[in-house]
C-alpha cells in the first residue's frame, strides 16, 4: 500500500491547477492520476482559443491552457501518473488504481480531491426514435477523432444541441470542407456564448434552427437522414411541421453529466440538480477530507471559474490534512429559491471563511432586467442587477465573509426577481 | 461437399450447428451479415420462460418446456450469462386473477413445476417497487434471464471449435439441387451439400421459396424497447409481466444479465423484413403500459433504444420439418418467442430430423462442450487481477471506464473464433460502449484496437453492417478517399471442405 497526503483523481484543469494550489499551501506529498496518456484532460482536445481571458487575461487554446498548469506541476515536481484508471475509492480513502506499469496499485491518503470531469449525454438518454446506423456522434467524441486522431466523421452534417460544443464544432467540420447543414436546438435560446454563436454560425453561413428537434433517425447502416421537427411550448414536435435533411452524420451536443461513479463508491452524497458531489466552502464533500473541483461538481462553461473552484478545493484539502478547520460541521445551507435552479456550495461553515464567499448559481429560465437576491434567514441582503439572466451562462455572486461572521444566518437562499420570458425548463 | 449447410447464424442455426457438431459432420453456417447472432436473436426480451404461456400441443409448448432446464448446464459450459430469476405475471382484477389460473392451468397441462399464485404481500415481498394496484400474481420460479448473443457468438464459437466452419457476409440467392445435392450460391460463393437447414429468421420464407414451393408466409411483428442504466439496476427484481392480452404477453419491465432494466415490447405488424427503427408512437406506447407495473420508472435514465422483429408464421406455431417436397431441406421456421427458450431443444429435435436423412450418425470423439476460458477482469478479486496484469499488462489498460473493459479483453474478442470484427461485435462479446457513455470515451480505442488487430486502417473499422464505416477519412483529404468503396465484394467462388 502506497502512501500520500493528497491523492487527486484526474488530472484535467481542475485536478492540476487543486495539485498545485494543495503544494503553495505546503502539501509535499501528492500524486495526481490521470487516466488517459497525457494530462490535460478535456482541453487538449479544444483546439479553439478563448480560453483564459478571466484568468492570464489573453486568449489562450485549450491546449495551451492546460500547458500552463503542466509546467507549473513539473516545476513543482508534483508526483502523477498518466494511463492510469482508478477504480475503486472507499470512505476510509484507500484508492484502487490500476496501469501497465505498476499493475494493480493500492493507495491510502489523508485527503483526496476528486476532478474526474464530466460525461456527454448520448442519444439514448434523449431518446430520439429510429434506426441505429453509423454516424451519430456526441460531439466531443467527433471532437476527438478530428483534432487528436485526424480522422474526419461525416461530410453532411447535422448537429442537435446549441451549446458551445457544439456551435465549435459546426465551425470546425466546415473548416475540414464538410457541410453543416443546420444546428437544431430545443430551446427557445441557444445556451451557447452569444461570442460563439456569431463566430462559429453566422460567419459560416450556418443556420440555428431555435425550438427545433431531430424527431427520426434514418438509414440503415449509415445515417442517411434525420426529421427535424418544430417544437410547441411544452417542448413536444408539432405534427406536420417535420422536415427531412439529407445528411450523413448527427452530432449531438445535449449536455454534459458530472461523472460521479467513483463518488457513489465512497458514498459520497450528491445534489440531484447538478449531478455532482454536495459541497462545502471549501469544495469539501459529504465524506470528511474527499474534497471535489471542476465538472465533477457541476458542469462550468469557462474553464477560468474551473480554476479558481480547483484552487478552492486545493487550499481546503491543505487546511484539512493541517488540521486547520475550526469548524468542522457545515450548519448553513444554501438553498436556491424562485427562478435559481442550483447553488454551488450547497453549505457553509461561517466560522471557516475568508475573505470573500462566492456562490456559483444557474437560472431555470431566461430573465431580463433580472436581479439575483441574497436572503440572509428572512431578510434580502444583497441584489446584483443584471440586464439578463439564461440558464446556459453560470453566474457569480460575491458575498463578504465578514458580514456574514456578523449576522450569522441560519440559512441563506437565492431568489431571482424580474421579468421572465414565457419560457422555463 | 458439406453434409450440413444452416443458412442463418441466429440463436436457432448456431444452436443446431453446436449439437450436431457432436457428430462427425461437415458442416458449415452461413450469415449474410457480418457477425453471428445480428438478426431477431440481438433484439429481444432475453427470457427464458418457464413454458405456461404456449397452448398445450403445440410445437413451442413441447419445446420451450423441454428447453427451458437445459440452461444451466449449457450456459455454464459455455460461460454465457444466464440467471433463474423468476417471472410474475401481475393481476390488477377479478378477470386478471381468472386469466392468472388459466395460465396455471395450461403450465400444469404443459408439465410446468415451480409455479403459484401469489397474493398482494407475497408479491410486494418479491418486489416491493410494484405498483400498489397488483393484486396477486403468477410467481414461475423456473423463468430465468439469458444473454441472448453471448449465447449465440458462444454456441457459434464452440461449434467451430468442434469442426463446423463459418461464412459470414453471405447472403443466399439461389438454392439448387441436383441428384441429392443441392448448390447454394451467395453473392461471392458456391456452396454444395447434402442437408440444408434453413434458420433465416424473418425471412425464413423468401430462403424456403428459393427451392420449394411458398408453405408458409412469415409475417414480421416489431418489438421496441428502452434499455435503462444500472443506476436504475435495483428497481425491478423478477421478469414482471402484465396480464396478457391479445398482442401476446404484453410490455415486461426485467433485470438483464448485466444489471440494467429492459422495458418493452409492443407488437406491430411491420410491411418489411428490416423494419427495425424504433418509432415514438411506439415508445410512448411502451412508456404508459410499463407505468401500470411500476408506477415511477426512472426513463430518464435510458442509456439505449431498439427494435427487433417477431418471425411470425401464418400457421401459428414453429415449423420444423423437412420439406414435405424437396427431401433433405430442413425449414427452422415462424421461431418467434419463446424462440429463444426453445433452441436447445429445437436444435436436439433436428438432430433426430437429420438423422432420418443421413444414413446413420458417427459420434465426433473430439468434440468439446466447453470454450476457453473467458477474463472478465472487472468480476476478478484484486489478487487475481494483479496476477493476471503480471502476466499480460494488457489487462491493466482499461478501455471503457463505464464497465471497467480492458483492453486485454478486447484484443481476446477479436482473436476468437467467430471473433468480434466491428465495434458493435465488440460491444456485444464484452460490452465496451454498452454503459452509460454509450461509447462515447472508448469507442475511438476500440476502433484503433481493431485496427491495430486486424492491420486496417482506422478509417476502415466498420459501426456494425457491410456499410456502416464509422469515419469517412482522414482529416484535409476528403477527396482523395472519397472514391475509395468502403467494401469490395470478393469473386464468386466454390467453397470446398
Ligand atoms: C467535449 C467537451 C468539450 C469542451 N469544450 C470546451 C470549450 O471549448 N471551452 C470551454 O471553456 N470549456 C469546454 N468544455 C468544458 C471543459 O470541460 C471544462 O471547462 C474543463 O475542461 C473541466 O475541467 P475538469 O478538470 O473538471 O474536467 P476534464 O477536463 O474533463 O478532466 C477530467 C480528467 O479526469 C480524468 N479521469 C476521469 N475519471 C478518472 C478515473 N477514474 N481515474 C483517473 N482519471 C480519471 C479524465 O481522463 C480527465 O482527464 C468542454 C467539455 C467537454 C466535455
Ligand atoms: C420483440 C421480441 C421479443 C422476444 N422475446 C423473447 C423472449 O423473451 N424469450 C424467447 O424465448 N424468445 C423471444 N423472442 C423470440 C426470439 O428472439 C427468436 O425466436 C429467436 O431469436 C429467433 O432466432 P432465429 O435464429 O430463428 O432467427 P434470427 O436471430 O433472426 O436469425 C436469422 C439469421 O438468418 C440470417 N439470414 C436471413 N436471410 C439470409 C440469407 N438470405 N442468407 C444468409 N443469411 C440470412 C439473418 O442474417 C439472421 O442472422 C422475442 C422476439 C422478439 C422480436
Amino acid at each position: 500500500m502506497l502512501n500520500y497526503e493528497l491523492v487527486v483523481i484526474g488530472g484535467g484543469p481542475a485536478g492540476l491547477a487543486a495539485a498545485i494550489e494543495a503544494r503553495k499551501n505546503g502539501v509535499q506529498n501528492i500524486l495526481v492520476l490521470e487516466r488517459d496518456l497525457e494530462l490535460g484532460g478535456i482541453l487538449q482536445q479544444c483546439i479553439h482559443n478563448g480560453f483564459g481571458l478571466h484568468i492570464f487575461k489573453e486568449e489562450l487554446t485549450g491546449p495551451e491552457y492546460a500547458q500552463r498548469f503542466i509546467n507549473e506541476l513539473l516545476e513543482m515536481d508534483i508526483e502523477y501518473k498518466t494511463d492510469t484508471m482508478v477504480l475503486d475509492i472507499s470512505e476510509i480513502k484507500t484508492i484502487t488504481a490500476v496501469n501497465k506499469q505498476d499493475g494493480l496499485i493500492q493507495i491510502s491518503a489523508n485527503a483526496i480531491i476528486l476532478a474526474m470531469g464530466c460525461r456527454e449525454r448520448t442519444r439514448g438518454a434523449i431518446r430520439i426514435p429510429g434506426t441505429r446506423p453509423a454516424g451519430v456522434f456526441t460531439a466531443g467524441t467527433a471532437q476527438r477523432f478530428i483534432n487528436i486522431e485526424g480522422y474526419m466523421v461525416g461530410r453532411r452534417i447535422v448537429i442537435l444541441g446549441s451549446g458551445d460544443i457544439g456551435l465549435i464544432m459546426a465551425r470546425r467540420l466546415t473548416l475540414e470542407g464538410a457541410k453543416v447543414l443546420a444546428v437544431a436546438e430545443l430551446m427557445p435560446y441557444s445556451s451557447g456564448l452569444t461570442r460563439n454563436i456569431v463566430q462559429c454560425l453566422h460567419d459560416y453561413d450556418i443556420p440555428l434552427l431555435l425550438s427545433h428537434t431531430v424527431t427520426d433517425i434514418r438509414g440503415k447502416d449509415r445515417v442517411t437522414g434525420v426529421t427535424i421537427s418544430k417544437v410547441d411550448q411544452n417542448l413536444k414536435p408539432i405534427p406536420g411541421s417535420e422536415k427531412e435533411y439529407q445528411c450523413d452524420t448527427l452530432l449531438l451536443s445535449v449536455g454534459l453529466i458530472p461523472e460521479n461513479e467513483l463518488s457513489l463508491q465512497a458514498n459520497i452524497k450528491l445534489d440531484p440538480r447538478t449531478g455532482g458531489p454536495i459541497v462545502n466552502e471549501s469544495m469539501e464533500t459529504s465524506v470528511e477530507g474527499i474534497f471535489a473541483c471542476g465538472n465533477v461538481v457541476h458542469v462550468h462553461d469557462l474553464v477560468d471559474y474551473v480554476t479558481e473552484e480547483a484552487q478552492k478545493a486545493g487550499a481546503g484539502a491543505a487546511d484539512y490534512i493541517f488540521e486547520e478547520i475550526t469548524e468542522k460541521i457545515p450548519a448553513v445551507p444554501i438553498v436556491p429559491q424562485e427562478g435559481v435552479n442550483y447553488i454551488i456550495p450547497q453549505n457553509i461553515r461561517i466560522d471557516n471563511l475568508n475573505g470573500f464567499l462566492d456562490l456559483m448559481l444557474r437560472v431555470t429560465s431566461v430573465y431580463r432586467n433580472a436581479k439575483i437576491c441574497v436572503r440572509a434567514d428572512e431578510k434580502t441582503i444583497k441584489e446584483v442587477k443584471r440586464p439578463h439572466l439564461s440558464p446556459g451562462e453560470m453566474e457569480r455572486v460575491r458575498l463578504n465573509s465578514n458580514i456574514m461572521k456578523t449576522i450569522r444566518p441560519k440559512t441563506i437562499s437565492l431568489y431571482i426577481d424580474g421579468e421572465k420570458t414565457q419560457y422555463a425548463i | 461437399m458439406f453434409d450440413i449447410l444452416i443458412i442463418g447464424a441466429g440463436i436457432c442455426g448456431t444452436s443446431i450447428a453446436r449439437e450436431l457438431t457432436r457428430f462427425k459432420l461437415k458442416i458449415a453456417l452461413v450469415d449474410k451479415e457480418n457477425d453471428v447472432s445480428n438478426g431477431t436473436t440481438k433484439a429481444n426480451s432475453a427470457i427464458i420462460h418457464a413454458g405456461y404461456d404456449p397452448k398445450p400441443g403445440t410445437l413451442m409448448a413441447e419445446l420451450n418446456s423441454r428447453g427451458n432446464p437445459m440452461f444451466d448446464t449449457l450456459c455454464s459450459r459455455l460461460q454465457v450469462p444466464f440467471k433463474r430469476i423468476g417471472s410474475l405475471v401481475l393481476a390488477f382484477n377479478d378477470t386478471d386473477l381468472k386469466t392468472l389460473g388459466k395460465l396455471y392451468k395450461q403450465g400444469i397441462q404443459n408439465r410446468i413445476s415451480k409455479m403459484e399464485i401469489i397474493d398482494r404481500d407475497q408479491l410486494r415481498n418479491l418486489e416491493p417497487e410494484i405498483n400498489p394496484a397488483a393484486i396477486g400474481a403468477l410467481y414461475a420460479q423456473t423463468a430465468g434471464i439469458v444473454g441472448p448473443w453471448e449465447l449465440a457468438i458462444a454456441l457459434a464459437e464452440n461449434a467451430i471449435d468442434n469442426g463446423a466452419e463459418l461464412y459470414l457476409n453471405s447472403p443466399v440467392v439461389s438454392i439448387n439441387k441436383v441428384d441429392k445435392v443441392f448448390t447454394v450460391t451467395t453473392d461471392s460463393a458456391q456452396f454444395r451439400s447434402k442437408v440444408v437447414i434453413n434458420c433465416a429468421g424473418v425471412q425464413a420464407d423468401k430462403i424456403n421459396n428459393l427451392i420449394a414451393p411458398p408453405e408458409f408466409k412469415i409475417m414480421p411483428r416489431r418489438g421496441e424497447y428502452y434499455v435503462l442504466d444500472k443506476t436504475a439496476g435495483k428497481m425491478v427484481r423478477h421478469v414482471v409481466f402484465q396480464p396478457p392480452g391479445d398482442l401476446g404477453k404484453g410490455v415486461l419491465v426485467t433485470p438483464t444479465v448485466h444489471g440494467n432494466v429492459l422495458i418493452g415490447p409492443n407488437s406491430e405488424r411491420v410491411s418489411r423484413d428490416d423494419a427495425i427503427e424504433t418509432t415514438a408512437q411506439g415508445l410512448e406506447y411502451i412508456q404508459k403500459t410499463a407505468q401500470q407495473s411500476f408506477t415511477n420508472i426512472p426513463l430518464h435514465q435510458t442509456i439505449n433504444i431498439f427494435a427487433g422483429l417477431r418471425a411470425e408464421p401464418d400457421t401459428g406455431d414453429f415449423i420444423i420439418a423437412e420439406s414435405p417436397t424437396v427431401k433433405g431441406f430442413i425449414n427452422i421456421a415462424g421461431i418467434k418467442s419463446p424462440g429463444l427458450s426453445a433452441a436447445p431443444a429445437i436444435a436436439e429435435k433436428v438432430v433426430g430430423i437429420v438423422d432420418s436423412i443421413l444414413p446413420a450418425l458417427k459420434p465426433n470423439q473430439d468434440f468439446i462442450e466447453t470454450r476457453r476460458e473467458i477474463i472478465h477482469f472487472a468480476e476478478l478479486s484484486d489478487k487475481a487481477k494483479a496476477r493476471l496484469i503480471k502476466k499480460d499488462p494488457r489487462y491493466a489498460r482499461i478501455i471503457c471506464r463505464c464497465e471497467n473493459i480492458t483492453e486485454g479483453e478486447i484484443v481476446d474478442a477479436i482473436h476468437r473464433n467467430a471473433g468480434a470484427t466491428t465495434v458493435d461485435s465488440v460491444k456485444r462479446r464484452v460490452r465496451p460502449g454498452t454503459g452509460r457513455c454509450q461509447g462515447g470515451f472508448c469507442m475511438p480505442r476500440v476502433i484503433e484496437i481493431l485496427a491495430r488487430e486486424q492491420n486496417q486502417e482506422m478509417d476502415n473499422i466498420l459501426k456494425d453492417g457491410l456499410n456502416s464505416p464509422v469515419l469517412t477519412g482522414m482529416t484535409k483529404s476528403e477527396e482523395i478517399r472519397e472514391s475509395e468503396p468502403a467494401f469490395t465484394a470478393p469473386q464468386l467462388k466454390e467453397v470446398e471442405c
